[in-house]
């Protein structure tokens, strides 16, 4: 009988939804990541009304949303991307300026959502991101430690964890052979100082000694890993921080919020769960991390009335009043307006303020992640040294640059 | 067959194959020889939430200028298929002057990633082709021998795992041989080591997908060779049975020989079918250790890169591969058809 009121005042909401209006007349359709804040922008998308918003939110969107955006009428009318994959985008040039649309329709924006390139607005950005470390403030009670600041102190934390024998592999990382592994790479190379190009130039300069101090923290971290660690992606560490197997990770903010509360979660992982900032390595200023932005774009190759409600929809999609929803609010660390940070952003916030760097924006930075990816399995493997993995690496991807015309 | 009836009972044939199979070759080929134009590089300010910096980009209006005038990119010859990606001639002219000993240069070999796939593809082809054409022949002649009520289900039941998509087929033995899942926990029981990990370690992932590729593929060889028996001739085996000849012998010298053009037949199929081996990469996401010419290509042109050129020579190289590996049996089929002309 209680149910009568309630489903009364959710059928006013969606009135009420409705009437906040998104009116869009030409066709729009979104391809993206899957994880839960982008869900949360495609459902809002998809609220629209007057022609058909379609979602295709996946893990392989890298792989399909430059195809789909190159023919004419492009498939996908948007893309929703990270400061690493709109590269690939704006070096095919398939997404189009934005300023005339965020002139018309774009009230309420803020101008650091605004992504300009030379001038012009290529993306809007709505929400932050970086890996910070994850922990069980239980088990680092247990063995009377510190939660760690470094990732030397994660490797002393990791060793007390398994002496104590609370657990045989402590850490966690997503270090699956290709773009996991790269990006664990990025991260702790940025953190020892290293430089991924000669300044002002594509020559690659990963093979030095921030490049093998970088490998050599690595391999010590891996040690501490489940054996399979070169096939678990974010999905699959969180799977064994979930199921109570792993107390220190190195994470995603973006899917940090979300690692409690998954059903099955036993109570002691639940409570025990803790965010950390992001870690620093071998006495370095700066965290061995990346600032990451996700945002939205507007492919280049579709008529105008379409272009116009792709960004009404996206608009709608990320207007302030999502974040009336408690769950939408701890989904990321939004950078829409009235965003009031959460418990769960902590490791993202302490991430920018420690002077984290973003995640390089070059045109070939795409071809040396690809590099990374392919070649560093030997070394983690114990096939090959630090210096010969970093020296295939560099050869790798002066191949790849080379076809592409970055390098002579 | 009159010439003029053959080609019009051809020509539709021809014209298909034409478009969908001569076509698209001719295209990767060209796409194989040219690379896309040096990029036009600028330097811009560049903007968003973590303040502004001075960035790369490509100069969008001058690379498109360049692309309007030559369209197909730039002509490079066999430059890709030499590069390191793939043939990688000077890597490996100054691995052989480097290198003192075979072993030396075998394992420097192994560290390019074109030799690299082809060891796994070659080791991969090999063992599956005549482990699943001897699996499925077994099982031809077990479901032979079986009651006629039993055949039906029996048959159904052996064609699973080729009804089953090798993604997902490959999938769900991924689960399964993790050091958690119920085979990887049960094999470490047995070889008494918590640390024993099928996917961490090269030798026995490559061991895994043998086996799942001999476990997917023996139902295709087992169809064949069923069929075959049932056109056995019975007095031939009433004949050797009259002589004394065991089960075994009747096998040996009847059936056999009665089955080897569909051997012949199977191993063609297979041999290039394990060639291309693709999905059990993905599916057991074994990259680290194992990768096959049709891997690489989807590496090449998946992500965030896209080198359509260097995925093209690869997919050149793959067809080279599979016309190298079937020219023995088709000179083969070849005398054979001339011998009996």
């Amino acid at each position: 009988m209680k149910l009568g009121p309630i489903l009364l005042a959710a059928g006013f909401a969606a009135t009420a939804q409705g009437a906040a209006a998104c009116e869009i007349t030409a066709r729009v359709s979104i391809i993206g990541n899957e994880f839960p804040a982008i869900q949360t922008v495609g459902a809002g998308a998809q609220a629209c009304t007057g022609a058909e918003v379609r979602t295709n939110l996946t893990a392989d969107h890298q792989q399909i949303n430059l195809p789909g955006m190159q023919g004419n009428p492009a498939e996908y009318t948007s893309a929703v991307i990270a400061n690493s994959s709109i590269v690939a985008l704006m070096n095919a040039d398939v997404i189009r300026p934005l300023d005339d649309l965020v002139e018309k329709h774009g009230a309420g924006l803020l101008r650091n959502q605004l992504i300009t390139i030379d001038g012009q607005v290529m993306a809007v950005a709505f929400m932050a991101n970086a890996q910070h470390l994850v922990y069980r403030a239980d088990v680092l009670e247990h063995v009377g430690l510190e939660p760690p600041s470094s990732y030397e102190e994660m490797l002393e934390a990791a060793e007390a964890i398994r002496s104590a024998g609370i657990m045989d592999h402590p850490i966690g990382g997503a270090y699956a052979a290709g773009w996991n592994l790269a990006q664990e790479f990025v991260n702790m190379h940025l953190g020892f100082g290293g430089q991924f190009f000669v300044p002002g130039s594509a020559e690659p300069s990963v093979n030095s000694e921030a490049g093998v101090n970088a490998l050599e923290m690595m391999k010590a971290l891996s040690e501490y890993m489940n054996p399979d660690f070169l096939t678990h992606d974010s999905n699959a560490t969180n799977a064994e921080f979930r199921a109570g197997n792993v107390a220190l990770m190195n994470m995603w903010g973006s899917r940090a919020a979300t690692l409690p509360t998954a059903e099955g979660v036993p109570p002691e992982v639940a409570a025990g769960f803790a965010i950390g900032g992001p870690l620093t390595v071998g006495g370095g200023d700066i965290p061995a991390s990346t600032l990451w932005w996700d945002g939205w774009t507007v492919a280049k190759n579709i008529p105008d009335a379409e272009a116009e409600s792709t960004f009404i929809a996206l608009m709608h999609g990320i207007r302030p009043e999502i974040l009336d929803d408690q769950e939408v609010a701890t989904q990321a660390v939004w950078l829409i307006e009235g965003y009031e940070p959460t418990p769960a952003a902590e490791g993202v916030f302490d991430a920018a303020q420690a002077g984290t760097a973003p995640y390089p924006m070059l045109p070939y930075m795409g071809l040396m992640h690809t590099a990374l990816g392919a070649e560093l399995d030997d070394f983690m493997q114990g096939r090959e040294s630090a210096e010969q993995a970093l020296a295939d690496v560099e050869a790798a991807y002066r191949a790849a640059a080379r076809e592409a015309g970055y390098l002579q | 067959m009159k010439h003029r009836t053959f080609f019009w009972f051809f020509l539709p044939t021809g014209l298909a194959m034409l478009l969908f199979i001569a076509a698209p070759i001719v295209s990767v080929v060209l796409q194989s020889v040219h690379t896309p134009h040096e990029a036009v590089l600028i330097e811009v300010e560049n903007c968003g939430p973590f303040g502004c910096t001075t960035e790369t980009i490509i100069d969008q209006e001058a690379t498109a200028e360049i692309r309007a005038e030559r369209p197909l990119g730039r002509f490079v010859g066999w430059d890709i298929y030499l590069d390191r990606g793939h043939l990688a001639v000077a890597e490996v002219g100054a691995l052989w002057s480097e290198t003192d000993s075979i072993s030396a240069f075998v394992s420097g070999l192994g560290n390019l990633p074109f030799y690299r796939a082809m060891a796994f593809t070659l080791t991969y082809t090999f063992a599956c082709t005549p482990l699943l054409i001897a699996l499925g022949l077994v099982i031809a002649l077990a479901v032979n021998a079986l009651n006629r009520r039993l055949k039906g289900l029996v048959i159904f039941f052996s064609l699973l795992p080729m009804i089953v998509t090798p993604l997902v087929g490959s999938l769900i033995l991924f689960w399964m041989v993790d050091s958690r899942g119920i085979i990887g926990n049960f094999l470490q029981w047995l070889a008494n080591d918590p640390d024993l990990s099928l996917k961490a370690s090269t030798p026995l992932t490559w061991v895994m997908l043998i086996v799942y590729g001999v476990w997917h593929s023996a139902p295709f060889a087992f169809v064949v060779f069923y069929a075959g028996l049932q056109t056995l001739p019975k007095d031939q085996i009433e004949a050797a049975q009259i002589d004394g000849a065991s089960r075994w012998d009747q096998v040996r010298f009847v059936v056999i020989p009665h089955l080897m053009p569909l051997v012949t037949f199977v191993a063609l199929i297979q041999l290039m079918d394990n060639f291309r081996m693709f999905e059990p990469i993905v599916g057991f996401n074994a990259a680290a250790h194992a990768t096959s010419l049709s891997w690489i290509i989807f590496n090449d042109l998946g992500g965030e890169t896209r080198q359509l050129s260097a995925a093209a020579a690869t997919s050149v190289i793959t067809i080279v591969g599979v016309a190298i590996l079937l020219s023995p049996v088709l000179v083969r089929t070849w005398r054979d058809f001339r011998s009996k002309t």
